[in-house]
C-alpha cells in the first residue's frame, strides 16, 4: 500500500459541537455507509452512546476518498470521546493519528473541552485542522469563532471551513482539508514491525482483537508477534481493517496503517493499551513512547446484589477492562456488602457507565459504594499510606499528616455568571488562581480544588448554575495537606463499613446531617426501631430514626380465599432478597445508592 | 367435619372500595346460579360430616328467601349435617322483617350484618346506601325475628376516622344485640374507584393512625366482653365462628359457585370467576392452586392468625425471643406460640421474618 495516499485522523470537539454528526456525515460521502443503512451516530452504537448522545469509547473505521486531484485516498476515522472523564481515550486515538479536525460550534464558540483537546493533540505533534460547525444555526457567528480560534488557541483559522454537519454544507470541503493538510504518515515498511496497540476488545468467537497503528514495518498472517511491554507471543491469524459494522480480514497490514489483529489471544491480561507489537523473530529496538497512562482517580466498592454473582461481576469487570484500560479493580469485602470488587475509575461519569454497562449488558444487579478518591497519609513512625477505601483510613491517634488529591480547574463562563461561580468554588473549598476574558462575554476561570469536592455533582452544579453554560476541564497537580476525619455510620449501634467515608473536618457536620437524613428517607420501616447515628471517632454527630412499623396486615381472607395472603408472603420474602441484612436491619439497596446523592 | 361456603357473586351496586368479584344481576341468571349450587351440592358427594355453612358475597340476599329455603333443603338432603353453623351475609339496606324471618326459618341462625360503621357521614364516605339507623334497626330487626348470633362487621382506618369517631361506632355497636364482630382495617385495592380518588386518598390515615384505630378497637371491644379471637374477628365466649376458624385451623371447607375457594380433600383450588360458565357447567371447573396444603408454611401463616396461635416447635425461629421481648408475640402454657394485638397488627413482617 502506499502510504502517501493514507490520512489518520481523528475529530476533536467540546461535547455537543457535533463530532458524531460529522462522522456521520463523513461516512456517508465517501459512502462507507449506504444511505439506506444510515442512522444517526454510527460509531456509537453502544446503547448508552446512544441515549446519552455521547462518544464513550474510541473507534476506528477506514474509508475510501477520491478527492479533487483524482486520487482515491485511504481515511482512517478514529472517533473519540467528548468528556472529561474520558481524555485518556482521546490521547489513545491522537497517538494513531497525524491530524485532528478540531470542531468549533459556531455559535458557542471555544470551550473548556476545545481548549484541552487541542493541546492534547498540540503535544502528539498533530496537524490540527479547525472546522466550524453549526452555520446554519440562527446565533452562529462563524467569523467571530474563527477569530476567536486564532486569538485564544494560536492556529490560523480564518480560511477554516463553514459547515453545518447537520444539513451536510460544505463537508466536501474538510475531506479535501484532510487530504491536503493532513500530513501521510512517514511509514517505512523494511524496518522491523513497530505497532501501537490503542484499543482492544474481547471477542467470544475470536479471542482478544487489538486495534493498531503501524508505525513502521509489515505485518501478515501466520507471522508470530511479540507484545513488548508483557513479553507475550501469538501467531496472526487474521489480520485487516474496519468498517462500521465488521472487520475485513485482508492479510496484511503495512506501516501507516490503521488497523487490527487477531492472533487467538485469550487472555486479556496479555494485551495492554499502549503496548508496542512487533516481530518475534525480528523485533524492533525500541517499543513507541505509547502515551501517558492514566491512572483511576476516583474509587468506589461495588458489590453484587445476589453474593452468589460475585463470579459473575468479576468476569464482567474483566470484559470491560479490556475495552477500557482506564478501569481498575481488586477484590475487596465488605463486613456488610460481601465479597465485591474496589474499582477505580477515572470520574464520576465513567463510574456511571461502568455501572450502567455491568447491570444492562451483564444483567447484574450491584450496590455502589460513595464515591472516594486516594488520601495519601503519614502515620506517626513515618511511614506514607495511600488510601482509597475509607475503612482502611488510619485511626487519628497513629496520623501525623492527611493529605489530598487537589486538581487544577479550568472553567469557561459566561460573564454574567462569574458570581455564582465563585460561589460555587468557594464553597468547594478552593483557592482562586487566575481570571482571563476571553472576550468581552466570556471568561476562564482558574482554581485549584480538592478532587474529592469535585468528584461527586461539581459538573451537574457548574451547569445548574450558568444555565448550562458552563464548561470545565481539570487535571490532577498532586497532593496538598488537608484537615480530613473519617466519618462512620451506625445503623442501631452498629458501624457500617460501606457507609463510611472520608470528608473534610469543615463540612462533616453538614454531611453527616444529610447522610442520616437520606437513610432515613430510604429504609424503611421495620419491627424495631433503628437508629440512624454518624459519627467521628467514638463521637456522635448526627442521629436519626426510623420508628418501628406498626401497621402490615393483611386483613381480610375473604371465602377462605388465601391466595392473596399467600402472595403477599412471597412478595416479602422476594423483597428480603434485595435487602441487606445488617445485624438486626434490613437495609435496601437503595439506601447506600442515596447516599450518592446527597445534593438532590 | 367439614365447611361449606356458598358464593354468590351478585350485587345490585359495586362498592367503591370493593375489588373482589360480583357481577349485575338478572332474575334468570339468579335462578340458574341457584340450579346449579343445589347440582353441584349433589354432585360432589360430601361424605364427610357438615358443621357449617356458609353463604357469602357478593350479595347473598339478593336471592329469594325461597331460593336460601331450596339450597338448604338440598344441604339437608346431600349432605351430613350435624348440628350446623348457617351464617348468612345480610346488608343493612331497607325494610326486610319478612324476608329475614323467613331465612330464620329456613334454618339460617347466624347473620353477618355488613354495617360497616355507625357514622353516617364515614357510611357516605364509603359509598354504602345505608343510614346508621337502617344499620341498628336491622340489628334490632334480626334479634326480634329469633336470630340470636349476630356479627357486625366494621371498618376501621376509613378516610378521617378519628378516635373519636371510632369510639361513637364502638359504643353504638356494644350497646346492639350482637355475639360478634368483624373488624377489617381498610386496605385500597388496585383497580377500584376508591384507590382512583386522589382527594380520598389524601384524607386516608396514615400506618401509625390505623394501627391506633385498629387497637382502639380492640381493646374497647375487650372491654365489652367481646374477646379478640383473630386478626379481624371477635366474639362473646362460644360465639366464635366455627366457619371461619376453618380457614385459620386447616381444616376442610368447600366452596360452591363462581369464584368461590376450596380447601377439600388434599387440594386448593378455586372456581373461575364466570358466572354462565358455572351455570352452564355439569360439575363446577376447579382451578388447582395446591395439591398440598396445611404445610409448615401454611399452617404457621394461617395459625398465627388466631389467638390460640401455633405449637412453637412448628415454628422454630430464633427470633421469638426477640418478637417476645418486643411484644409482638407470647408463648402460651400450652407450648403455642400466639401474636398481640400489636403483633397482629404488623402480622406480615412477623410471620414472613418466621417462616
Amino acid at each position: 500500500m502506499d502510504s502517501e495516499k493514507i490520512r489518520n485522523f481523528c475529530i476533536i470537539a467540546h461535547i455537543d459541537h457535533g463530532k458524531s454528526t460529522l462522522a456521520d456525515r463523513i461516512l456517508e460521502k465517501t459512502k462507507t455507509v449506504a444511505e439506506r443503512d444510515m442512522e444517526q451516530q454510527i460509531l456509537d452504537n453502544m446503547d448508552l452512546e446512544r441515549e446519552r448522545g455521547i462518544t464513550i469509547k474510541a473507534r476506528a473505521v477506514r474509508l475510501n476518498y477520491t478527492a479533487k486531484d483524482g486520487e482515491t485516498y485511504i481515511f482512517n476515522l478514529i472517533d473519540t470521546p467528548g468528556h472529561v472523564d474520558f481524555n485518556y481515550e482521546v490521547s489513545r486515538s491522537l497517538a494513531a493519528c497525524e491530524g485532528a479536525i478540531l470542531i468549533v460550534d459556531a455559535s458557542q464558540g471555544i470551550e473548556a473541552q476545545t481548549l484541552a483537546n487541542t493541546y492534547l493533540a498540540i503535544e502528539h505533534d498533530l496537524e490540527v485542522v479547525p472546522v466550524v460547525n453549526k452555520i446554519d444555526l440562527p446565533s452562529a457567528q462563524p467569523e467571530k469563532v474563527c477569530q476567536e480560534v486564532e486569538d485564544v488557541i494560536g492556529i490560523p483559522a480564518m480560511d477554516a471551513p463553514r459547515i453545518s454537519a447537520k444539513l451536510g454544507t460544505n463537508v466536501e470541503e474538510v475531506l479535501e482539508r484532510i487530504v491536503t493538510d493532513i500530513p501521510a504518515p512517514k511509514a517505512d515498511t523494511s524496518a522491523p514491525l513497530k505497532a501501537l496497540i490503542f484499543d482492544s476488545y474481547y471477542d467470544s468467537y475470536k479471542g482478544v482483537i487489538i486495534y493498531v497503528r503501524v508505525k513502521d514495518g509489515v505485518v501478515k498472517v501466520g507471522d508470530t508477534i511479540h507484545l513488548m511491554a508483557t513479553g507475550a507471543e501469538f501467531t496472526v491469524t487474521e489480520t485487516g481493517y474496519m468498517t462500521t459494522d465488521r472487520l475485513v480480514n485482508v492479510g496484511e497490514l503495512s506501516a501507516g496503517e490503521v488497523g487490527y489483529i487477531s492472533a487467538s489471544i485469550k487472555s486479556i491480561g496479555d494485551t495492554q493499551v499502549g503496548d508496542t507489537v512487533t516481530l518475534a523473530d525480528n523485533p524492533c529496538a525500541e517499543p513507541l513512547a505509547g502515551y501517558r497512562k492514566v491512572n483511576p482517580m476516583v474509587f468506589s466498592g461495588i458489590y453484587p446484589a445476589d453474593g452468589a454473582k460475585y463470579g459473575d461481576l468479576r468476569d464482567a469487570l474483566e470484559k470491560l477492562q479490556l475495552n477500557d484500560a482506564a478501569l481498575s479493580f481488586e477484590p475487596e469485602t465488605s463486613v456488610a456488602l460481601g465479597f465485591g470488587f474496589r474499582c477505580g475509575f477515572l470520574g464520576l461519569l465513567h463510574m456511571e457507565i461502568i455501572q450502567e454497562r455491568l447491570e444492562r449488558e451483564y444483567n447484574l444487579d450491584l450496590i455502589t459504594t460513595a464515591p472516594s478518591v486516594i488520601y495519601k497519609v503519614t502515620l506517626t513512625d513515618g511511614t506514607v499510606q495511600y488510601i482509597d477505601n475509607p475503612t482502611n483510613y488510619p485511626d487519628p491517634s497513629v496520623l501525623s499528616m492527611a493529605e489530598e488529591p487537589m486538581v487544577k480547574a479550568d472553567i469557561l463562563v459566561p460573564s454574567e455568571f462569574v458570581g455564582n461561580i465563585m460561589d460555587l468554588c468557594q464553597d468547594r473549598r478552593g483557592t482562586f488562581k487566575d481570571m482571563q476574558y476571553l472576550d468581552d462575554t466570556r471568561v476562564t476561570l482558574k482554581y485549584e480544588l480538592p478532587l474529592n469536592e469535585i468528584v461527586y455533582d461539581f459538573f451537574d452544579a457548574l451547569k445548574s448554575r450558568t444555565k448550562g453554560y458552563a464548561s470545565f476541564d481539570y487535571e490532577l497537580i498532586g497532593y496538598a495537606p488537608s484537615k480530613l476525619v473519617k466519618l462512620d455510620i451506625l445503623l442501631n449501634g452498629e458501624i457500617v463499613d460501606a457507609l463510611s467515608f472520608i470528608v473534610h473536618t469543615d463540612k462533616a457536620y453538614a454531611r453527616a446531617r444529610k447522610i442520616a437524613e437520606k437513610l432515613k428517607e430510604n429504609i424503611p420501616r421495620q419491627l424495631f426501631e433503628v437508629p440512624i447515628q454518624a459519627a467521628i471517632g467514638g463521637k456522635i454527630i448526627a442521629r436519626e430514626t426510623v420508628k418501628a412499623m406498626r401497621k402490615d396486615v393483611l386483613a381480610k381472607c375473604y371465602g377462605g380465599d388465601i391466595t392473596r395472603k399467600k402472595k403477599l408472603l412471597e412478595k416479602q420474602k422476594e423483597g428480603k432478597k434485595r435487602m441487606r441484612q445488617l445485624g438486626t436491619v434490613e437495609v435496601p439497596q437503595e439506601a447506600f445508592m442515596s447516599v450518592l446523592k446527597l445534593d438532590e | 367435619m367439614t365447611g361449606i361456603y356458598i358464593h354468590v357473586p351478585f350485587c345490585a351496586k359495586k362498592c367503591p372500595y370493593c375489588a373482589f368479584f360480583s357481577e349485575q344481576y338478572g332474575r334468570k341468571t339468579v335462578d340458574n346460579y341457584v340450579k346449579a349450587v343445589i347440582r353441584n351440592l349433589q354432585l360432589y358427594q360430601v361424605n364427610d360430616t357438615v358443621d357449617t355453612i356458609y353463604f357469602g358475597g357478593g350479595t347473598p340476599s339478593l336471592l329469594t328467601a325461597g331460593q336460601i329455603s331450596d339450597i338448604l333443603e338440598a344441604c339437608s338432603k346431600y349432605l351430613h349435617l350435624y348440628q350446623p353453623e348457617i351464617t348468612f351475609e345480610f346488608n343493612p339496606t331497607g325494610k326486610r322483617n319478612t324476608y329475614l324471618h323467613d331465612i330464620h326459618s329456613a334454618g339460617v341462625n347466624r347473620l353477618s350484618i355488613g354495617t360497616q360503621s355507625f357514622s353516617d357521614s364515614q357510611l357516605k364516605l364509603l359509598g354504602r346506601t345505608h343510614s346508621v339507623n337502617d344499620g341498628i334497626r336491622t340489628v334490632e330487626t334480626a334479634f326480634q325475628v329469633g336470630f340470636n348470633n349476630i356479627s357486625c362487621d366494621l371498618m376501621l382506618a376509613l378516610p378521617e376516622q378519628s378516635e373519636l369517631i371510632l369510639h361513637e361506632t364502638l359504643e353504638t355497636l356494644v350497646k346492639l344485640p350482637i355475639t360478634h364482630v368483624s373488624a377489617y382495617l381498610l386496605q385500597i385495592e388496585e383497580g377500584t374507584p376508591f384507590s382512583q380518588n386522589q382527594d380520598l386518598l389524601a384524607r386516608c390515615l396514615d400506618d401509625d393512625q390505623s394501627a391506633d384505630r385498629y387497637l382502639q378497637t380492640v381493646h374497647f371491644l375487650e372491654d365489652a366482653g367481646i374477646h379478640q379471637y383473630e386478626v379481624s374477628s371477635f366474639a362473646k365466649k362460644g360465639f366464635e365462628s366455627r366457619h371461619n376458624l376453618k380457614y385459620w385451623k386447616c381444616v376442610d371447607y368447600l366452596g360452591i359457585g363462581a369464584g368461590a375457594h376450596s380447601c377439600y380433600m388434599g387440594k386448593r383450588f378455586y372456581v373461575p370467576e364466570d358466572v354462565s360458565q358455572f351455570c352452564d357447567g355439569e360439575h363446577q371447573t376447579e382451578i388447582i392452586l395446591s395439591e398440598n396444603p396445611y404445610d409448615r408454611e401454611e399452617r404457621i401463616m394461617l395459625g398465627l392468625r388466631t389467638v390460640e396461635g401455633v405449637p412453637a416447635e412448628l415454628v422454630k425461629s430464633q427470633k421469638i425471643p426477640l418478637f417476645q421481648k418486643a411484644g409482638y408475640l407470647r408463648i402460651g402454657e400450652n407450648g403455642n406460640i400466639s401474636l398481640t394485638a400489636e403483633g397482629f397488627a404488623v402480622s406480615n413482617a412477623v410471620i414472613s421474618a418466621m417462616i
